[in-house]
């Protein structure tokens, strides 16, 4: 018998577990080959969700699914927590139930908020990457009148790449809407010397801030913050005053993936193309814990678990795998609370992301609504 | 010269597409103490002036970069300051 575990029931993990579900179903059934999916809780979170919950658009209940009803019932679904990897000796070690051996291996355990790592940034910052950071924003946004509110983007990579040039766009126009927006100054900072990482997204955004008075600062990596003076003090020898920070945190992958040698930092090296890991046989990695040149975002875990889907069908079967990741990426960019843009790329192809527009915002609201479909793999 | 320069952390960033590498550079800057000579290895066209942009911002010393082969990787040398 073939036995497949996946770590983590985030989006990679339960659309992987699926898609497995329904191409091996047959061999499933035969007993040929065992899916199992192991979580550290019962639920699964759509952080996505949590973007909207500061502007009150959102609850952080949304964001919130048993996995149970979301992976089909031929897959062995354990809530536990992996302690510890073996590659050597294909094992996992678990702290309710023993251990758990495989004979392919994929990691979907995600990426984890490391705001410790910058001092004074727990204390004097906010962030909306987490159910209890989000309603936490959404209390001190709802007393905000006046001063200067400051995104910091500080961890990079993160997830979600578009978020923080959202968060400043939804802010702007929530500001607006309240008239509240001339008594706030609004700056965002980016560690690089354009506002996003991505050239084309750089380029898009850049008007839309000029338009808004939206100011930026780049080459801007804090270093460390002052909750009691509310400054920021950066690596480049600039300070900067705030009276609301939002930050986007550090990032860290899993000390699981560290302790077993799979990767530096906590992210998995992997093939671009193929997510096989690079120090061991028969891991895979996919979502945030895989460290690929593309965003650590929904749809590039969900495109990635496709590929990996079929690279383990074929495996199961005896089979030579072909099926590779493209480096598809997909993702809806709010340049507002009614406007949005959408944007495609991949490792060959650039983003070229168009004038927002109303459509695609709903467009947007409907994908967040239906995206339990997605997980449950049929979307 | 750059064959005289033994830099005491090399950051290989190869494959890493921008900003991944300056990234990459900034997250060990961070933990290092002044005076440490650093190669960080590239091969983002874009990264090769990016990065010495940023380390002349940040008041760092921009030792040289160097090209091999045809634009394959460059080296870019680095020694931090206080």
């Amino acid at each position: 018998m073939t036995r497949i575990v996946i770590v983590g029931g985030g989006t990679g993990g339960t659309v992987l577990a699926n898609r497995l579900a329904d191409k091996l179903a047959p061999d499933l059934k035969r007993g040929d080959v065992e899916v199992t999916l192991v979580n550290d809780g019962p639920d699964q979170v759509y952080k996505p969700t949590f973007l909207y919950v500061p502007f009150g658009e959102a609850t952080v209940e949304e964001a919130r699914h048993p996995i149970v009803d979301l992976v089909d019932r031929t897959v062995d679904f354990r809530v536990d927590r992996v302690t510890s990897i073996d590659t050597d000796a294909k094992r996992l070690s678990l702290q309710r139930d023993g251990a758990l051996e495989y004979d392919y291996l994929v990691l979907a355990t995600g990426a984890n908020l490391a705001p410790d790592e910058v001092p004074g940034l727990v204390e004097g910052g906010h962030h909306f990457y987490g159910a209890a950071g989000a309603e936490k924003l959404r209390d001190a946004l709802a007393e905000f009148e006046a001063g200067h509110l400051v995104l910091s983007v500080i961890g990079v990579p993160h997830m979600c790449p578009a978020a923080p040039v959202e968060f400043v766009m939804m802010a702007d126009q929530w500001l607006r809407e309240r008239g509240r927006r001339e008594d706030v100054d609004i700056t965002y900072t980016y560690p690089i010397q354009r506002i996003h990482g991505l050239e084309p997204v750089a380029e898009w955004a850049q008007p839309l801030f000029d338009e808004r008075g939206i100011e930026a600062e780049t080459f801007f990596n804090p270093e460390s913050v002052d909750p009691d003076e509310r400054v920021i003090e950066t690596m480049e020898g600039t300070e900067l005053d705030y009276d609301l920070l939002v930050a986007i945190p550090p990032h860290s992958g899993s000390p699981l993936v560290e302790e077993a040698g799979l990767g530096d930092g906590g992210w998995v090296a992997v093939d671009n193309r193929t997510l096989e890991a690079e120090h061991a046989d028969d891991v895979y990695a996919i979502g945030d814990v895989a460290d690929v040149a593309t965003s650590k975002a929904g749809s590039v875990a969900h495109y990635q678990a496709g590929a990996v889907a079929d690279r383990l069908a074929s495996q199961a079967r005896g089979q030579v795998p072909t099926a590779e990741y493209d480096g598809k990426t997909m993702c809806f960019v709010e340049s507002g609370t009614d406007e949005a843009a959408f944007i495609e790329f991949s490792y060959e192809r650039q983003p070229e992301p168009r004038d927002p527009n109303q459509f695609v915002h709903w467009g947007k609201l409907a994908y967040n609504e239906a995206y339990w479909l997605t997980a449950r793999g049929l979307l | 010269m750059s064959e005289s320069i033994s830099p005491d952390v090399t950051v290989d960033s190869r494959g890493a597409a921008c900003p991944g590498p300056l990234m990459d550079l900034i997250g060990k800057i961070k933990q290092a103490d002044a005076g440490t000579v650093f190669e960080l290895q590239t091969n983002d066209s874009s990264s090769s002036h990016d990065v010495p942009e940023w380390v002349e911002k940040a008041g760092h010393e921009l030792l040289d970069v160097v090209e091999h082969g045809d634009g394959e990787y460059w080296s870019i040398f680095v020694e931090t300051r206080e």
